[in-house]
């Protein structure tokens, strides 16, 4: 059936058939996204994709040599059981750290495939008639190779972080931005000398333009703190699919481009949009430091304020006399893996005729959508689940503004402390809610920005001061 | 392909890219996230042909663990997408 493919010779491959179909294989990619635009075309959007990847793949091996198919059948086996087994066995608070291991897993596999463009250029069809490989190609494939070196090692940072086996406080070597434009640097100056020299020359540069590039990605991902996590995965993100562009500007291959320019696209607008729901700009998130001080401030945080406290029993009875309840979830919720006993609340609640609406902002966890899919996997409706510019207008109306793990959303200082480092940032009116439940572990511990939040102390807001999920686990005894 | 007609090819996905991307409901952008990784290890592309290929045993070595790596993504990539997808429910009133 695809016999009119193998007709193409290795490497440069002249049918034209071929690169039509990895052109198709693209389309599929695009599609896959296009899916994502609403959850009741996202599983076709996954679909295509699926199908996307059997046409790049089946396109690949019926134009190639495929003399060692044995072990090329072995390699994908082994690589697609162990991602079936962990896809199907990883929980949904987990999600943050998978994805950024699998980022760590395409910038690794980007390094492998240009060193092997490098070693073996005539599989490639990049060997110049002097028997060297072109300058050009030698760029992309430089590219190529640092930056998926600079996604691998900054996706193992952020999935030590992500997972707790690395602190997610900022490590801060002094002068790191001299160290770190000076590596960045030395990346540029070495590509540029390995497209330049000889044929003989090249090695000890490539190696050395690698391993500057995987220390860079370290580099730049230690100093960044636990709460700007979503802005580094989306970049991470963005930075696997600008790898595989350029490894396919090497292979010249349209899938390659065309999903490495989606992937890209989509890391970057990703970044953008956490670092505007942060009100802080790129540069100063990558220059990292962020909630470094935190627990200075929160130290020494002068005279205590009083506030009030409340049990489940006292939640539950206001709950339940409420019209319209909002809940705004935040990276607590995860941490307590509260998000099932919060559905039951929330059913209970909805039996004895009470409106309940889940407020989720952009930052919300610790990736875009986190909290969403936490909330999805409770089998909360999706149309109960609403943005902070659609359902911020409400808490004017809302009975109960219920906050559960969230506290640099809500804080008001965001709106009115000027020197506030949270200044600037988009958050919830919940003081503008007739009552406010806010369910914490302790008095002491403050966002991650390391400030104190007037909500605590306001006139109508119980702090529920336990552990979330058994917190929201008494408010469900004592409804029922 | 010449450079500038792939290069072309880049910049009209990089557009398309945005505004497909920008259309995508931010309830989703996680099982985006997820989905963009399993795409992009359509490098085991290159990875296949670097293992398929004679020429050096280095190379086809790095492209054999460039599959074992691109099939992990791809496989756990679209298998976790499509359990997080089967979760966005609508109302069903048990």
């Amino acid at each position: 059936m695809l016999d009119f493919l193998s007709t193409a010779t290795d490497g440069g491959s002249v049918n034209p058939w071929v690169p039509l179909a990895y052109l198709v294989a693209g389309v599929f990619f695009i599609l896959a996204l296009r899916g994502l635009s609403s959850p009741s075309t996202s599983r076709t959007g996954n679909r295509f994709g699926m199908i996307g990847m059997l046409i790049a793949v089946v396109t690949t091996l019926v134009t190639h040599d495929i003399a060692n198919i044995v072990e090329i059948g072995i390699a994908i086996f082994v690589g697609g059981a162990f991602g079936l087994v962990v896809a199907r066995r990883i929980a949904m608070t987990q999600m943050p750290e998978l994805v950024a291991a699998f980022h760590s897993l395409v910038g690794l596999a980007a390094v492998l495939v240009g060193w092997a463009a490098y070693l073996n250029p005539g599989a490639f069809g990049l060997l110049t008639a002097d028997g060297g490989i072109g300058a050009v190609s030698k760029v992309e494939m430089g590219l190529g190779i640092a930056i998926g070196a600079i996604t691998f090692s900054g996706s193992v940072i952020a999935f030590a972080k992500l997972s707790g086996k690395m602190s997610g406080s900022p490590i801060l070597l002094p002068g790191r931005h001299i160290i770190n434009l000076g590596t960045l640097a030395a990346i540029i100056v070495l590509t540029a000398l390995f497209a330049m020299a000889a044929p003989s020359e090249t090695l000890p540069l490539i190696v050395a333009m690698t391993v500057a590039a995987f220390i860079i990605g370290f580099l730049l991902i230690i100093p960044i703190g636990g709460a700007d996590m979503p802005v580094v995965v989306s970049m991470l993100n963005s930075y696997s699919g600008w790898a595989a562009a350029a490894m396919g500007f090497t292979l010249g291959n349209s899938a390659m481009i065309i999903t490495g320019a989606l992937v890209g696209s989509s890391g970057a607008i990703l970044s953008y949009i956490m670092c505007r729901a942060m009100n802080r700009s790129f540069i100063s998130v990558i220059a990292g430091g962020f909630g470094a001080d935190a627990s200075a401030a929160g130290g020494g945080g002068g005279e205590q304020r009083p506030y009030k406290t409340g049990s489940a029993e006292d939640a539950a009875f206001m709950l339940e006399q409420a019209e319209k309840v909002i809940i705004i979830p935040g990276y607590g919720m995860a941490v307590a893996q509260a998000q099932h006993a919060l559905r039951e609340m929330c059913d209970l609640l909805e039996e004895q005729g009470v409106e309940v609406k889940f407020a989720i902002h952009p930052v919300a966890g610790r990736m875009p959508g986190h909290m969403n899919v936490l909330l999805a996997e409770a089998s909360v409706d999706y149309d109960k689940v609403f943005e902070l510019e659609d359902i911020n207008s409400e808490f004017a109306q809302a009975d109960v503004a219920f906050i559960i793990g969230a506290n640099d959303v809500v804080n008001p200082a965001a709106k009115t402390d000027k020197s506030s480092p949270i200044y600037g940032m988009p958050v919830f009116d919940v003081d503008k809610a007739k009552q406010v439940f806010f369910i914490k572990r302790s008095m002491g511990g403050v966002g991650y920005a390391g400030v104190d939040n007037d909500v605590f102390y306001m006139d109508q807001t119980v702090m529920l001061l336990s552990d979330a999920k058994k917190m929201v686990e008494g408010i469900v005894k004592a409804l029922d | 392909m010449d450079f500038i007609g792939i290069l072309s090819i880049f910049v009209l996905a990089c557009f398309v890219g945005y505004y497909v991307v920008w259309s995508v409901t931010p309830a989703l952008h996680t099982p985006l996230m997820a989905v963009t990784n399993a795409i992009s290890s359509v490098i085991i592309v290159g990875a296949l042909i670097a293992s398929a290929e004679a020429g050096s045993d280095i190379a086809k070595w790095l492209g054999l663990a460039g599959v074992v790596l691109a099939s992990v993504n791809i496989f756990g990539g679209f298998a976790v997408t499509e359990r997080m997808l089967a979760m966005y429910k609508k109302k069903e009133k048990k």
